[in-house]
């Protein structure tokens, strides 16, 4: 009849598949509602890149640690109070320091932070343009060999 | 010779990069706070079990104090528990609790159950005070000095040692002018 182990597996994978849409709906459930869409837009774009102190390694917007809550209600009244992103992120700099933001502002200490990427890249080019030039110097036939 | 041995050399260094990047990955403890040397917060709270008493800052600047975060859903706590007893206890240090994102009934048992190491409870239901004080999650402590400065602060469970090493010390070096 029809209840072959295949169907059973196809119906059970259905309800799984249901079961987790209906999850993702609840997780999405935000009752911020705001006043006009740009804030809202902002508030997106704020809580994407302001770090949850509490998981480390999530953003605000994806995490249900309760201080996250916290901060991002903090957030959203501080963004109907008419405040700018600067003074937002300011105030949460302010508190928890600049690990807080995922895009650090550059300068002071961040500074090597942010110009390590840059210099080693110099450093690898420099590299490769010095093995290059010593190679093209050696005559065709040389064995390939350029350790001296 | 030199260049045959770089890609080993690049290696050793990557290899210690990543020991030392293990080594301290779960020192989470360590972030550094940027309201040391800093006045504390204001703030007015009610005190925990008599919702209409509300404290300010100005009231408890004055004499130095031990702020602890704490809360009954919080099992870290409960470990810390003995160690803020003794502190107190020992009349080194008064301890100031701030109840975090509890319920009043929880918590008045909680203290009922464990025993109350606090000069003083305060409730800090929404945890707006918490955010203030940069506070991550319960237990942290934060040593005020008398003039209302933050002089440390401490993710995490308290022990001893810290208590030993890292309080007290500071609490008597306040205390010669």
């Amino acid at each position: 009849m029809n209840t072959s182990p295949k169907r059973k597996a196809r119906a059970l994978l259905l309800c799984a598949t249901a079961f987790m849409f209906l999850c993702f709906e609840l997780a999405a459930a935000d009752p911020l509602v705001f006043s006009d869409t740009g804030l809202e837009a902002r508030y997106q774009k704020l809580t994407e890149e302001l770090r949850c102190l509490v998981c480390q390694n999530q953003n605000l917007a994806d995490s249900d640690a309760p201080l996250a809550q916290d901060l991002r209600l903090e957030i959203f009244e501080m963004l109907e109070a008419g405040r700018s992103d600067e003074e937002i992120k300011t105030f949460l700099v302010d508190r928890y320091g600049d690990f807080v933001l995922y895009r650090p502002a550059f300068g002071g200490n961040t500074l090597l932070l942010w110009l390590l990427p840059s210099l080693l890249f110099l450093l690898g080019l420099m590299v490769v343009i010095v093995s290059v030039r010593r190679r093209s110097k050696l005559p065709a036939d040389a064995p390939d060999d350029f350790s001296n | 010779m030199i260049t045959r041995l770089l890609p080993f050399l690049i290696f050793l260094l990557l290899g210690a990069l990543l020991a030392i990047g293990l080594t301290i990955a779960d020192r989470k403890t360590d972030l550094p706070s940027p309201l040391i040397g800093k006045p504390m917060p204001e703030f007015s709270l009610p005190v925990l079990g008599q919702p209409a008493v509300e404290v300010t800052r100005a009231e408890l600047v004055g004499q130095p104090f031990l702020l602890n975060v704490w809360a009954s859903w919080c099992v870290t706590c409960r470990v810390e528990h003995p160690v803020i007893d003794a502190l107190a206890k020992s009349g080194q240090l008064p301890v100031i609790g701030l109840n975090y994102r509890d319920e009043a009934g929880d918590a008045l048992a909680w203290l009922e159950h464990f025993g109350n190491p606090y000069a003083l409870n305060l409730a800090d239901v929404s945890g707006r005070t918490a955010i203030d004080f940069g506070v991550y999650a319960a237990p942290e402590s934060f040593l005020v000095d008398a003039k209302g400065q933050i002089v440390f602060k401490h993710i995490g469970a308290l022990t001893p040692e810290i208590i030993d090493q890292e309080i007290l010390p500071r609490l008597a070096a306040e205390a010669q002018p």
